[in-house]
């Protein structure tokens, strides 16, 4: 009998802090909680803001006058009920992995069983002359860079923004503003938007849909200076060309938050190198998403992935495997982006892909399947939630598709097996 | 306002007031278990699925094709089953009571 209860003051005096209150962390931590652990939790993060959805804020939270308060992710007193202790506005500013603490900036450690490191991604600030000496420039990732943009264009709603960038963030925001009245312009480096995430088809029907809605979109500008003019500024491109601005916003990409995990020794590749079970190459260290490097077995191959669904599902197993259960991480990735009347749902990784199936219903409902020879590998749908939801299906299972059925939108997507 | 209860997968009855917003909203402020809200509302995640109770579903209404084909992802959906995040609250649903998807 002594020995249990030996056993059980144990588990309830473990200590486990995660670092980072995004997607991941918040998840985690409730999670420990569901799979049994009994021990402390603390989640630090230097946002002081209670945490948050990240994804509307480039989307409903940017042109809508909704309070932050709404896009929490959990509410303020379920930390209370589920024992999670929240650090905010703090900073963890180095680990000793053989003592088992994190430095804060308060000048204190903190002590660890379990550490679980979900230090996501910050906004990548490219290295452009006069870019940061410039005024009214945003980058965007945080609440605190939306709620600048907010306060910037509620000022003169129809003033010159300048986005660099036309990926996902740079595509929503320009979305976004239009809809309170800017004007847009964006500049992307490469020769279509969303070059990195998607099929040219899907890159030109959203250029087509920015240009239906007045945003100017210019491919092939690579900006290389920001001259001050006045009140505005000039974005000046290797071309020549250049685009006044009263506020450029960044959309260029992210940055890992690695440091922490590098200055500790643990194994860096393309983010923080994890195993299965989110487990980093110390066995008291889990990573989890943005920043994490971590084995996809569906598509067999390292992965470091920019979405909500990886945050979540990493949590899962990390919080799972922290209990001692039996876990491991096998999903397929999904992501979603929200544009005008436009909902862009896509399921999968179409890399390495070498042929395109499109699936027309009309022009604005279609869906665009990916294959590497008679394996479907991705979907990307627009106003599709059917073919969207058969895609995932058809990719778990892995079933050999009538890709001449599927071509047409007659025939009902439970059908084209073959 | 609406008074909507809450059976989660626990056998707990938890009856809560709401005023505006959607009914994802409502739960994950009152931390009712099994109503994630991943994706933040936008019927792009499945992970607020409910099953009305059968003399309920004239109050919520039916889901919508988007709803629909996105409840297609869970198998355990069935006839009385809704996205929370697309139902809204206003006194037509006072009184409703939800049981959280598995």
């Amino acid at each position: 009998m002594r020995d249990l209860s030996r056993s059980e003051n144990l588990a309830e005096n473990q200590i486990c802090v995660i670092i980072g209150a995004s997607h991941g962390g918040v998840n985690c931590a409730f999670a420990l909680r569901k799979e049994g652990w009994e021990g402390k939790i603390l989640i630090i993060d230097s946002d002081s803001e209670l945490p948050y959805h990240r994804p509307p804020l480039s989307k409903t939270y940017l042109h809508s006058s909704e309070a932050l308060g709404q896009n929490l992710l959990k509410s303020p007193e379920s930390y209370g009920k589920e024992n999670i202790q929240l650090l905010l506005g703090i900073r963890a500013l180095r680990i000793d992995r053989k003592a088992q603490k994190v430095q804060l900036d308060t000048g204190t450690w903190q002590a660890y069983d379990k550490l679980v490191l979900a230090t996501g991604a910050r906004a990548l600030i490219p290295s452009i002359r006069g870019l940061s000496e410039a005024k009214h420039v945003y980058p965007l990732r945080t609440a605190a860079d939306v709620n600048g943009i907010r306060v910037k264009i509620s000022k003169i709603p129809s003033q010159e923004v300048v986005i660099i960038g036309g990926g996902y963030i740079g595509l929503e925001t320009a979305a976004s503003l239009r809809k309170l009245g800017a004007k847009v312009t964006v500049l992307e480096r490469e020769c279509r938007v969303l070059a990195r995430v998607t099929a040219p088809e899907m890159s030109s029907f959203f250029e087509s849909l920015h240009a239906a809605n007045g945003v100017s979109i210019h491919c092939n500008k690579q900006v290389i200076s920001i001259a001050e003019d006045g009140e505005k500024v000039q974005v000046i491109c290797e071309d020549g060309s250049s685009f006044p601005a009263d506020m450029l916003v960044l959309g260029v990409g992210i940055q890992v938050n690695s440091e922490l995990a590098s200055a500790a020794g643990l194994q860096i590749e393309n983010g923080i190198r994890v195993d299965e079970t989110s487990c980093t190459n110390d066995p008291n260290i889990y990573a989890i998403g943005d920043c994490t490097d971590h084995f996809n077995p569906h598509y067999k191959r390292y992965l470091r992935l920019e979405c909500v669904q990886n945050a979540v599902d990493q949590a899962k197993i990390a919080a799972g495997a922290i209990c001692g259960k039996d876990v491991f991480y096998d999903a397929i990735p999904w992501f979603w982006s929200d544009q005008y009347e436009v909902k862009l749902q896509l399921v999968g990784l179409s890399a390495g892909y070498d042929e395109a199936v499109l699936r027309k219903e009309s022009e604005l409902v279609f869906s665009n399947w990916y294959f590497r020879g008679n394996e479907l590998l991705a979907v990307d749908t627009v106003n599709s939630a059917k073919a969207y939801v058969w895609g995932t299906k058809f990719i778990k299972s892995g079933e050999p598709l009538d890709k001449e059925k599927l071509k047409n939108p007659e025939i009902e997507l439970k059908s084209i097996g073959r | 306002m609406a008074k909507i209860t809450f059976i989660t997968s626990d056998e707990q009855r938890i009856t809560v007031e709401g005023f505006s917003g959607s009914v994802m909203a409502l739960a994950v402020e009152n931390g009712i278990k099994g109503i994630d809200g991943d994706c933040g509302g936008v019927c792009s995640c499945a992970t607020c699925h409910v099953h009305v109770a059968p003399e309920d579903v004239t109050k919520t209404g039916e889901a919508s094709e988007i709803e629909t084909d996105m409840l297609e992802l869970d198998d355990h959906a069935d006839q009385y089953s809704r996205l929370s995040c697309q139902l809204q609250i206003s006194e037509v649903l006072d009184g409703v009571v939800l049981r959280v998807a598995k």
